[in-house]
């Protein structure tokens, strides 16, 4: 089993060949997606990709044009699912609440809504770090601050599965690390989280695994390592040869079948493919006492990413 | 998790929606700013609402009831429009719409909410805004006097909440902000203003022929008529004054079709969003 794709065992969210278009245009196109119990899954892709709609839909406050959607094993917009609501967790992409509340009144607002214990909500601020700011008016609170507060109502109720649309977005890197920690507790509880976010190298460490949209349809998805090897780019290296040995060093590394090419500064770069990364190696063993520096960098996600979502629009535009 | 509990009709979540929504209006001394327009109003019609006849002072309780109704005709319908055409277009351009939506609370749950707390603070303004005036004006009523000031009272508040209902129409029909500020200024131009005046030209163009038998029925198309109807032609001594007595079938005025005529105007438009926002 892949992941990502539904086995025998009973999914969280199961999406089947699920389809919406406003008017003639198609946002979010045959859509199978599953996810399993504890499972934090990124859901990335450029803006307009269809991430938001998917989550509106997963929801019920967009219906599916086409496709089966299920959480929790109760069909979305089905007779059962508003108890299934109670497990959920939601953060829309933008919002802004309500200015004249206090930051502890709206949560206990939004707490009645989900039959969740009010009482519980200044807890819930702390662990948000707004606790000294609870009483305050939400008017008062800067961007960062409400987008906290639209996560500390996301977890009220302690919900079973979290829908984050680009929830650090706003977030200094001290607020981020926050946010994900209370992610890590919530995930070794069982909780699922699906989170989007277009910040790649900021969820690349923080997620089980990825899932690409482009242009309303997932084109990639399984863990960093193997959307990586399965985009095949190559590292870059830079190599910085001693004065007297350059002519050596790009001799060798032209006989061993890499293509360097000289900068201004006498170091040489170029291109590495995953299968040539070994013979690298052993290049750069032969050359040792030839070498003052040198620096290999990989692939970003962001490479990776730009490299999928390319693939996955080739089809429309053959179409 | 028991499947089948899906359509439970649940009034916690209405009274939450609803304390939110009344928390606010107090908070943001919309309530009380009303409350005082009203007071105002009354209390100055009541003691300078002769003085285009030469006298200032307390007149009698059925006369300022008649000013006060002319002035409230305008006032109130703009008052409830103004509190409700945002209700939901506004929360949907916040981007909170889709949140509450996505709780486990129905739309229709969300929708009564939102108007039993509006029409709440509403009711609050209206009461205690007229209510206010009745202090010093009290000691110059007798009993029937009275009856007619509170009939003036609770039919204000039926009206502003039969255009609350409107209001919260337009509010789920918009597409934005703006566009349900502009359908709330129609509504209020066309029930307020053209109605009236449409009516008229057809009755003077038509020469009054036939027109007795329709157009009393026409006025109970339109709430603001309606009040209009409820505060001036009960009063008996103001009904000559207006030359329309003996043009009226029997009936059409009977306080069970001004009321309930009153009443439809305050369910169906917010049947229609109930519908409409499903």
């Amino acid at each position: 089993m892949q992941t990502g794709e539904c086995g025998l065992n009973a999914a969280v969210v199961e999406l089947a060949g699920v389809g919406k278009r406003y008017g003639a245009t198609a946002v979010v196109r045959n859509v199978d997606l599953c996810c399993g119990k504890g499972e934090v899954v990124g859901l990335v892709g450029h803006n307009g990709a269809g991430k938001s709609t998917l989550f509106k839909m997963m929801l019920g406050i967009v219906a599916a044009d086409e496709g089966e959607l299920r959480l929790f094993g109760e069909p979305v917009r089905g007779r059962g699912f508003r108890d299934v609501r109670r497990a959920i967790g939601y953060l829309p992409e933008s919002i802004a609440l309500y200015d004249n509340l206090s930051g502890l009144e709206t949560l206990q607002f939004f707490a009645r809504l989900k039959f969740a214990d009010p009482a519980g909500c200044a807890a819930l601020l702390d662990r948000v770090g707004l606790g000294h700011a609870m009483r305050r008016a939400v008017r008062e609170y800067s961007k960062g601050m409400r987008q906290r507060l639209g996560f500390a109502q996301a977890l009220l109720g302690a919900p079973r599965l979290l829908l984050l649309d680009e929830p650090t977005n706003g977030l200094d890197p001290q607020a981020i690390h926050a946010f994900y920690d209370v992610l890590d507790e919530l995930k070794r509880g069982g909780t699922t989280v699906i989170l989007s976010s277009h910040l790649l190298a900021e969820i690349q460490s923080r997620v089980d695994w990825l899932a690409i949209m482009a242009s309303g349809r997932l084109v990639a998805r399984g863990a960093v390592t193997s959307l990586t090897a399965t985009a095949d780019l190559p590292a870059l290296a830079w190599l910085l040869p001693r004065d007297d040995a350059q002519a050596r060093v790009f001799e060798a590394l032209s006989a061993a079948g890499f293509v360097p090419l000289r900068e201004d500064d006498g170091s040489l770069r170029f291109a590495v493919a995953p299968a040539r990364r070994i013979a690298l190696l052993r290049t750069l063993a032969w050359l040792a006492d030839a070498l003052i520096d040198y620096t290999l960098t990989e692939p970003t996600l962001e490479d990776v990413f730009l490299r999928h979502q390319r693939a996955g629009a080739l089809p429309e535009q053959r179409a | 998790m028991s499947a089948g509990r899906g359509y439970d009709w649940q009034w916690r979540l209405v009274a939450a929606i609803a304390a939110k929504e009344w928390r606010d209006r107090l908070r943001n001394r919309w309530v009380l700013a009303v409350a005082l327009v009203f007071a105002a109003f009354a209390l100055l019609i009541a003691y300078f609402g002769g003085a285009q006849s030469g006298t200032i002072g307390l007149r009698s309780t059925a006369a300022t009831v008649a000013s006060l109704t002319s002035l409230a005709i305008y006032l109130v319908p703009l008052i409830a429009l103004l509190l409700g055409f945002d209700a939901v277009v506004g929360e949907r351009e916040r981007g909170v719409l889709d949140l509450l939506i996505s709780l486990p609370i129905r739309r229709a749950e969300l929708l009564v909410g939102k108007y039993l707390g509006l029409a709440a603070a509403l009711a609050l303004a209206t009461l205690v805004g007229f209510g206010t005036a009745l202090v010093p004006l009290a000691h110059a009523m007798d009993g029937a006097a009275m009856v007619l000031y509170l009939r003036f009272v609770g039919s204000a508040l039926l009206l502003g909440l039969a255009f609350l209902s409107m209001a919260v129409l337009v509010s789920t029909l918009a597409h934005d902000r703006a566009r349900a500020t502009g359908a709330a200024i129609a509504l209020w131009f066309g029930f307020v203003l053209v109605f009236d005046l449409s009516l008229l030209g057809i009755l003077v163009a038509s020469a009054g022929r036939y027109a007795s038998s329709w157009a009393p029925y026409a006025l109970l198309c339109n709430p603001a008529d309606v009040f209009r109807v409820i505060n001036v032609f009960g009063a008996d001594a103001l009904r000559s004054a207006f030359g329309l007595g003996t043009l009226l079938p029997q009936g059409w005025n009977a306080p069970a079709t001004l009321y309930g005529a009153m009443a439809a105007w305050i369910v169906a438009p917010l049947g229609l969003a109930l519908w409409r926002f499903r």
